[in-house]
């Protein structure tokens, strides 16, 4: 069967899956946590690509690799509370604005880049983040390559499904985010803000995306280039549902999907002179539209996602 | 009672556009006493409850809240965080939980400061408990409050309240869901609250219970006091001819005769959109000149039997037979050509089309006939005529019959669905929570309608929560609950109670 239990079992599979579902856990956390306050948040495109932008720049302009993710995380939480300002308080169309910040932050990003470097042909580079070397533990057999040979902003992405999980279920802003998700008024009567709490939600959750998309040119590649993006903000939008809102699953789901996706690649060698590559790169895309149908069905969506609420409206 | 004053709202006014929803209203509450506060609908109750409690900014006037010591002080106005802080308490008429959130987190919501890291929920749950023994109100706290029933969330709603130590707590219609029993259970645990020191003001349509259970009755109308009374000096006359203004006599139902059945249901089963609102092989007749009341708690199966009957919902196996002749195909054109008259329970979603205008309205369910209509241009002349005449005969009251419907108040919406569906003479009406939502004069109006409908010879399937509308108005009463019927011959509201609650009398 071409050796896929091989490719399976190999530690470059697994190793090259984490690395291509880290920028989509950042995503799809971002995602869900802007959609647990209600809001959805279709920016998510053209954030991935002003995290990235951002995150180069900085970097390219002399910031150190840790001030370079703080500026990509900043930019992407300007753009969630333009979001948040359209959407929440003034109750536009969360699908239109949404659209609208995809298109303005990634043409703004292309924008600045083409401003600062207006001759340059090919992409210039700037020194990534490296893998972290973990004593002992980068050396245990299949483990160490898969999980101790990422880069630090793995390892930032992981302790974020913890963070999020935590705050969600743990903290009293979390219940406070759901309750806003489900009821608004729930909150209104207690007399706390119905557009605090979505606005800074939905800031907190572009600011994740927006490390989703720091990681691809600060760890996964090393510049900044066009088109590079190339829908995976739709993706995690998508990963949202399948994960039915809850980080955990989200995490599977960003991990299935690398899996997928790093799986079409080795095919590609295998099998390549039979089938033409298209199909192989569609095929995660595919195998994501069937995870949903099925996880779609039982999804608990967020009652309030889409729903404006007014003040004093009741 | 008299001494121990703990809130007094001042000359309060509040104008939302053109419209003066309170004007200088003026009210006091003691200490252990419950409070009916009434009014026909508009007449500003919930304006002054959201005024006290912060939701609205008053455009004039003060309120007072004693401390636990009796110091009076000014209530910062507009910020529900104030009322909260001051010991006052809400329970809207539409609840304000968080469905995904069990009954702990949505108590606790609000309660701790967002900055908490590590909730105790131990600690809360304690204190929930306590207060639960205390108050009888009992409710289980671990499941998603979406899945609760509407009796255990209000229960909710009030420990949420409580849990805040309030001392004066504000129930806005809170009996409007809940069934008989129920309800009298929660009047009997605020009895126990009151005489504890709690001051509780309600909000009610029901004269029956603000006479059984209240200590006093204020009244508003049209945004103003207009008297306050002992319950003990008051009696439903007297209330509604407060409350109106002027006298309003409910029609009386005399007896009429029965003709041939109208509509048969033969193990009808229909599978509804709710957990239990479906119909479970019910067998059914109407004759013509009756009203049979379908009393229960709403979501029992009334909307299946009101979806089959409108021709909106397909049954599942079962027969249709509407004046001897089965019913093959459903379909609300086939029910509405077949002589049902049908009058929606959500009459602003199901009952008009508010963009469209009155007379447009009017004429909606006969347009396939030539009277309006030619080669599919329609004939605007006979469609005006009409509208003028039914306007004129059924009181529908606004700007006019070329205004959108919408715009029209619920009443004479309700009105405007009345002229069209009793114009054409239909053998089988249903009537869907007919007078839900009207004021008392318009609700006498629909009931009169019907009662009118019934002498002529038609059958009437009344659907209601109201089980006093049903006592008034049908000839025979069907108990729904859990998708099967009860039929049953008493007039006792007691043992109606139980049925509607599934448990036999």
């Amino acid at each position: 069967m071409f050796d896929i239990l091989q490719i399976l079992l190999s530690e470059s599979f697994w190793s090259a899956s984490l690395r291509i579902a880290t920028p989509l856990i950042f995503g799809v956390l971002g995602a869900l946590l802007c959609e647990k306050s209600g809001v959805l948040n279709l920016g998510i495109e053209g954030i991935f690509v002003a995290g990235a932008m951002v995150g180069w720049m900085a970097v390219w302009l002399g910031a150190g690799l840790w001030g370079a993710v703080l500026a990509a995380a900043l930019a992407g939480a300007l753009f969630g509370l333009l979001h948040g300002i359209l959407t929440v308080p003034l109750g536009l169309s969360q699908h239109v604005s949404g659209l609208a910040i995809t298109l303005f932050a990634s043409s703004l990003s292309y924008f600045s880049y083409r401003t600062a470097l207006p001759t340059v042909s090919s992409p210039p580079r700037i020194g990534p983040f490296q893998p972290l070397d973990i004593p002992i533990l980068s050396d245990l057999p299949f483990i160490g390559p898969v999980l101790f040979q990422q880069t630090a902003l793995t390892f930032l992405a992981l302790f974020c499904v913890f963070l999020v999980w935590y705050v969600l279920n743990k903290t009293a802003l979390g219940v406070a985010i759901k309750a806003v998700g489900d009821n608004p008024n729930s909150v209104d009567a207690q007399g706390l803000s119905v557009y605090g709490l979505r606005i800074g939600a939905v800031m907190a959750g572009s600011a994740l995306m927006a490390l989703g998309g720091a990681f691809l040119t600060m760890s996964a590649f090393d510049a900044f280039f066009f088109g590079m993006v190339n829908g995976r903000g739709w993706i995690c939008i998508a990963l949202v549902i399948f994960a039915s809102w809850r980080p955990g699953k989200a995490l599977l789901g960003a991990i299935l999907f690398g899996a997928f996706d790093a799986l079409q690649v080795r095919l590609q060698t295998e099998v390549g002179a039979f089938v033409p590559s298209q199909v192989f790169l569609a095929a995660p895309y595919i195998l994501s539209i069937f995870a949903l149908v099925i996880a779609a069905r039982r999804a608990e969506y967020p009652r309030a996602l889409l729903t404006p609420w007014f003040k004093g409206q009741r | 009672m008299n001494s121990n004053k703990v809130l007094s709202l001042k000359n309060l006014s509040k104008t939302f556009g053109s419209v003066k929803a309170n004007e200088n209203v003026s009210l006091d509450l003691h200490r252990g006493e419950i409070l009916a506060l009434l009014g026909e609908n508009g007449a500003g109750k919930t304006t002054l409850m959201n005024m006290l409690f912060g939701h609205y900014m008053p455009d004039s006037g003060r309120i007072e809240v004693a401390d636990d010591a009796g110091h009076f002080s000014d209530l910062v106005l507009g910020h529900p965080q104030a009322a909260i802080a001051a010991g006052i308490g809400m329970v809207h008429q539409h609840f304000t939980l968080a469905e995904n959130l069990d009954a702990v987190d949505n108590i606790m919501l609000g309660a701790e400061p967002l900055t908490r890291m590590r909730r105790n929920r131990h600690e809360a749950e304690k204190k929930i408990n306590a207060l639960m023994e205390n108050s009888g109100l009992s409710t289980p706290l671990d499941v998603p409050a979406g899945r609760l029933t509407v009796g255990e969330r209000q229960r909710v709603e009030i420990l949420k309240a409580l849990y805040r130590n309030v001392r004066i707590l504000v129930l806005d219609e809170p009996t409007a869901v809940l069934t008989p029993q129920e309800a009298d259970t929660l009047f009997e645990n605020i009895a126990t609250m009151a005489a504890e020191g709690l001051a509780v003001i309600f909000i009610s349509h029901k004269l029956r219970e603000v006479l059984a259970f209240s200590h006093r009755i204020a009244v508003l109308r049209l945004g103003k006091n207009v008297g306050e009374m002992a319950t003990s000096e008051a009696d439903e006359q007297k209330i509604a001819r407060m409350m109106v203004g002027s006298e309003t006599s409910l029609p009386i139902r005399q007896a009429a005769t029965t003709g041939a059945p109208v509509l048969h249901l033969e193990a009808l089963s229909v599978v509804g959109r709710g957990r239990r609102d479906s119909l479970k092989a019910v067998n059914l007749t109407v004759l013509g000149g009756e009203i049979l009341g379908i009393a229960g708690v709403s979501g029992n199966g009334q909307a299946a039997l009101a979806g089959v009957l409108s021709g909106m919902m397909t049954p599942e196996a079962g027969k249709i037979i509407l004046n001897n002749e089965e019913v093959s195909q459903i379909d609300p054109a086939q029910m509405i050509a077949k002589g049902v008259g049908r009058i929606p329970e959500d009459r602003h979603r199901d009952g008009i089309i508010g963009s469209m205008s009155v007379a447009e309205n009017m004429i909606i369910e006969g347009v396939d006939g030539h009277r309006f209509q030619k080669n599919g241009l329609l004939k605007r002349e006979n469609i005006t005529e009409h509208a003028k005449a039914l306007s004129v005969e059924y009181d529908v009251r606004g700007p006019g019959i070329a205004a959108p419907a919408q715009l029209l108040s619920g009443g004479n919406i309700q009105k405007l669905i009345l002229a069209r569906v009793f114009d054409k003479k239909p053998l089988l009406i249903l009537a869907n929570q007919p007078t839900r939502g009207l004021d008392m004069g318009a609700a006498a109006d629909v009931a009169r309608r019907l009662i009118e409908a019934r002498s002529r010879g038609a059958g009437i399937v009344l659907i209601s929560e109201d089980l006093d509308e049903i006592l008034r108005l049908a000839d025979r009463i069907l108990v729904i609950h859990d998708g099967e019927f009860a039929e049953t011959h008493t007039r006792d509201r007691a043992e109606l109670g139980l049925l509607m609650a599934g448990q036999a009398a």
